[in-house]
This record gives structure tokens, sequence and C-alpha cells, in this order.
């Protein structure tokens, strides 16, 4: 390689931050003959879950006075089980040194609290440890879009998202949403997001010409709407305490 | 191949079997063969229009029910060659009326016409949902006030989710905006809502706008379809709007208020 390369700017790499679920082995006792027993029955109880697993091991819950712990017999028992230390947790001196002997990394002692997990028996059943590369994501609904133009008697519904129309919206329509409701053309009808209590959800409109807005249950009528100095323009409507905002987008 | 135009409105009264009439002679005029189907059982009109009434013999409801075949119910226009009347029943209801009935009759008449027009009843109920459920085109007839405007919309919304077209996913039915009655003067006045505002609220594709006219009183108490009456400003638009659902664009006439000579004036003429 040139020294021209050497020199290109262009990032090769990224350094991120990322939460991973893990498992994590918090030893007890300093017995490792009836750890290697104990954990071949939890092998045989769900085999899927101890395949190459990675672990990260804790013996900052050891109990006090457990001495001269063989740091390299642990590893391999817990290899032979299927399962990979990543890192060991440790506080004592004595276990970062024997860490740093064998070149593992060592990570704090725990003050959050952790959950128990229980391997599921059911083989086929794969647990969310399985996959550490991976973390849960909440479920993302997609957004539902209308692009026709939605008339009088029709009622549209987005369950547990936002509602996007794109065409105008007829008096007499109706639109509902659990999130917000988004019309990017002339909206006469009735728009109501946040129906189940999301009192952040948004309404926002090119032109204000609607029977009735709400969100989470706090309404306004034409009535009201009409005596609103933003009627027929585009605005953006949201909940602050208890009062419905009307602002001009 | 042939198609199916349902002529609709929602409400009543606004002149779809006037269209229906117009529209379907039109057609024929222009050497399409045509037939206009009545499908507002029990208040058939769409003959007297037509002025056929006295050559009634079967109607739809006995094509439907098989106590007559298609050729023994079709009337053939005096007038023109290329058209057509099946007329409605007067003694029954809408309930005579079956989707499967009606299909079949749809399916048999696209075998010998080209253009099937469907003159729909008012409402939303089973006759209007028969007429409009084959279609592959809707003329909308909406008046220019808010009512007629909001019940022309609730039809636009039926076709474009209780259609054949619709409940089969496939293309969704042409929509036509046919504005009838319009007075440019009473819109002017703001007494009536102008062809703008209507298209804006409605926003589907402007065929034509028909101009409030004795002619059209007139060519319905005589049954002569008011397309005919060429000297008609009612029955000029009517072509028009028959060339623009052919494919051929024509600019919209009987927008602006007819200027009133000075003679005119003094004496106050009539409108």
């Amino acid at each position: 390689m040139s020294q021209a390369d050497l020199l290109d700017p262009a990032p090769v790499f990224q350094l991120k931050g990322s939460m991973l679920a893990i498992t994590v082995l918090e030893l007890a006792y300093n017995d490792l003959a009836r750890l290697d027993h104990q954990l071949s029955e939890k092998v045989a109880q769900a085999p899927n879950f101890f395949q190459n697993t990675p672990l990260v091991l804790a013996l900052d819950k050891l109990q006090p006075g457990a001495q001269g712990l063989d740091l390299r017999a642990l590893l391999a028992i817990c290899r032979r089980h299927g399962l990979r230390t990543l890192a060991i947790r440790a506080s004592l001196a004595e276990h970062i040194a024997a860490a740093q002997a064998l070149d593992l990394p060592v990570l704090p002692p725990s003050s959050a609290r952790e959950r128990p997990i229980a391997p599921s028996t059911t083989a086929a059943t794969p647990t969310p440890a399985r996959k550490p590369e991976k973390p849960a994501e909440p479920a993302v609904r997609p957004t539902r879009v209308v692009s026709v133009p939605v008339r009088g008697g029709q009622q549209i519904y987005a369950p547990g998202g936002d509602l996007l129309v794109l065409a105008p919206v007829s008096a007499g329509a109706e639109l509902l949403a659990d999130g917000n409701i988004h019309v990017y053309a002339p909206m006469r009808g009735r728009a109501l997001a946040g129906i189940k209590g999301n009192s952040q959800a948004r309404i926002f409109c090119r032109m204000l010409a609607a029977e009735l807005i709400s969100i989470a249950g706090r309404y306004k009528v034409a009535e009201d709407l009409r005596r609103d100095p933003n009627w027929g323009e585009a605005v953006h409507i949201h909940l602050a305490g208890d009062v419905l905002n009307i602002t001009r987008l | 191949m042939a198609k199916i135009l349902v002529v609709t409105s929602g409400k009543g009264g606004v002149g779809k079997t006037t269209t229906s009439a117009a529209i379907g002679t039109g057609l024929a005029l222009r050497g399409h063969k045509t037939v206009v189907v009545d499908f507002d059982v029990g208040l058939r009109n769409l003959d007297l229009i037509m002025g056929c009434e006295r050559r009634v013999v079967y109607d739809f409801v006995n094509v439907i029910q098989g106590d007559a075949t298609l050729g023994q119910a079709l009337i053939k226009d005096k007038r023109l060659e290329n058209l057509y009347v099946l007329a409605a029943s007067q003694t029954r209801d809408k309930d005579a009326l079956s989707a499967e009935g009606v299909g079949r009759v749809m399916d048999e008449l696209r075998e010998s016409f080209e253009y099937i027009i469907c003159d729909s009843p008012a409402g939303i109920e089973k006759g209007a949902h028969l007429a409009m459920y084959f279609a592959d085109e809707a003329v909308v007839v909406t008046n220019p006030e808010v009512s007629s405007v909001r019940d022309s919309d609730r039809m636009l919304g039926l076709l474009a989710s209780k259609s054949r077209r619709a409940e089969n996913g496939e293309e969704p039915i042409k929509e036509h905006l046919l504005l009838t009655r319009y007075s440019p003067d009473r819109v002017n006045k703001g007494e009536m809502l102008g062809v703008e505002d209507v298209e804006e609220i409605l926003a589907i594709r402007l065929l034509g706008v028909i101009p409030e006219s004795q002619s059209v009183l007139k060519a319905s108490n005589q049954g002569i379809p008011v397309i005919l009456d060429e000297q008609s400003d009612a029955g000029q638009a009517y072509s028009d709007a028959v060339e623009r659902l052919l494919g051929k664009e024509t600019p919209h006439r009987f927008l602006d208020v007819h200027k009133k000579g000075f003679l005119q004036r003094l004496f106050g003429g009539r409108e």
C-alpha cells in the first residue's frame, strides 16, 4: 500500500455504542464439580440454549470466603457446555489478576438489577439471549397511507399507529388513529387522533376546514374551529394540558 | 368492448334521468349502439323522458325473473337507429332486483351494445347500489348546492368501495362530474355554489356544466331528450359533455352570465 492510500481521509471504521442482551452466569459457590453437574442438567433441559452462547461470568456475587478459584478450569467447564465467556465481572483483586493473566476483559461489578433467565424447556422456542447481537426493539406499526379521496360516510382507522392522507377528506368522513394524523390536502371531515388516550398525538393538515378535531378525547367542533384565526390555514394541532392548541405551520 | 356507465347522484331530483336520456341519445347520435336501462323500479320515469311510454310491454324485472327475453323487453327508439330502452317495472319495488339477475342481464347486454347507460334511482339503497355495482364509468350528477354536493360525495365513496371493480381489486370506476341546473347569475349573487367550489370539494374531473334552462322541462314533457333540441343551451351543453365522454377536449361553455342587451334590460326580457 502506498503512502497516498494511507493518508486517504475517508474513515475506514466507525465506533458505536450498543446495548446488548446477554446471558450472565453468576457464580454463588466455588464448587466446580457441582457447577459441572448442574450445568449438564440445564443443557439436557434446553440444548438449543447452550450453543455457543455468549456469556459474562460474574464472580462478584461469590460467597465471601471462597478461596482459590481456578478460573481456567471454570472457563473450561463453561466452554464444554456451550457457553463462550466474553468477559468476567469481578471486584476481588485476585479474580481480576487471574482474568488479566488469561487476557480476558474485566467488567465492573453490577449495580443494576438483573432478571434471572430460565432457559425454556422446549427446545424449539428461541430465548432472547440466543441472539445477543439483536437487541429487542419495540414493534413498530407501519403508518397507514391513504392516497385516494376520503368521502363522506367513510371511516378510516389506523390502529396502533399514524394515519397519513394525501387526498382531500370530505365532510362526513372520519379519520381515526391511535397515533398522529396527517392530511396533506383540505381536511373537511372529522379527525380523531390518539383515540386510546395518547395525549402526545398530534394532527397536521394542509387546510383546516374540519367538522371536528379531537386528541385523546379533547375535542373542538366546527363552530369553535371557525372562530379560530387559523381556520382554512395549514395547521398543527396538539394538546397542552387540557387545551387543544392550533398553530399555523 | 362494451362500457357500462352509471348515472347517479345520491340525491333525488337533480337530473339523473334527464342526463341518462340525453347521454344515451347523444352516444347513439354519434353512431354508438346504446341502451339506457331504468333501475328506478317502482318509480318508472325514463320511458316518459325518452318518449316510449306507450310501447312498454315487458320490463327489466320480467327479464331478471325470466318471464321475458331481453329481445322482447328492449324498446327500440323511433328516432334513432342505435338507441334502445329497457324500462323499469312500475308495479314492483327494488327488492325485485337481485345482484345475480342484474349481472346476467348486464352480461347479455354487453354482447350486443357498445354503451349501457344505467339510470340509477336516488338514495344509496339496493336499487342505487345495483345500478352502480357493475359500472366501468360513472357520471355523478350534482346541483350547485351543498346538500347535493354532500350526497354526491357520499356516492363517490360508495363507487370507490362497494362496486364490483372495488371488490375485485380492479382498476377503479372512472368518475365524471356533471353539474346540472347551473345558473351563473345566481352564482354571481352568491346564492349558488360556483363550478370551482364544487370541483374543489368533490375533486373529480368535470364532464360538463348544464345550465338551468326552460328547454329541459319542455323536453321532458314532450318526451324528447333535451340533447335533440340543438337550439337550447342545455342541449348544446349535453352535446359537449358527450364529446368529452368520448375523449374529445372541448372548452366548457355557459359558465358566464349572459349579458342582456339594452332593449332587453329596458323591457326586462325573459331569461
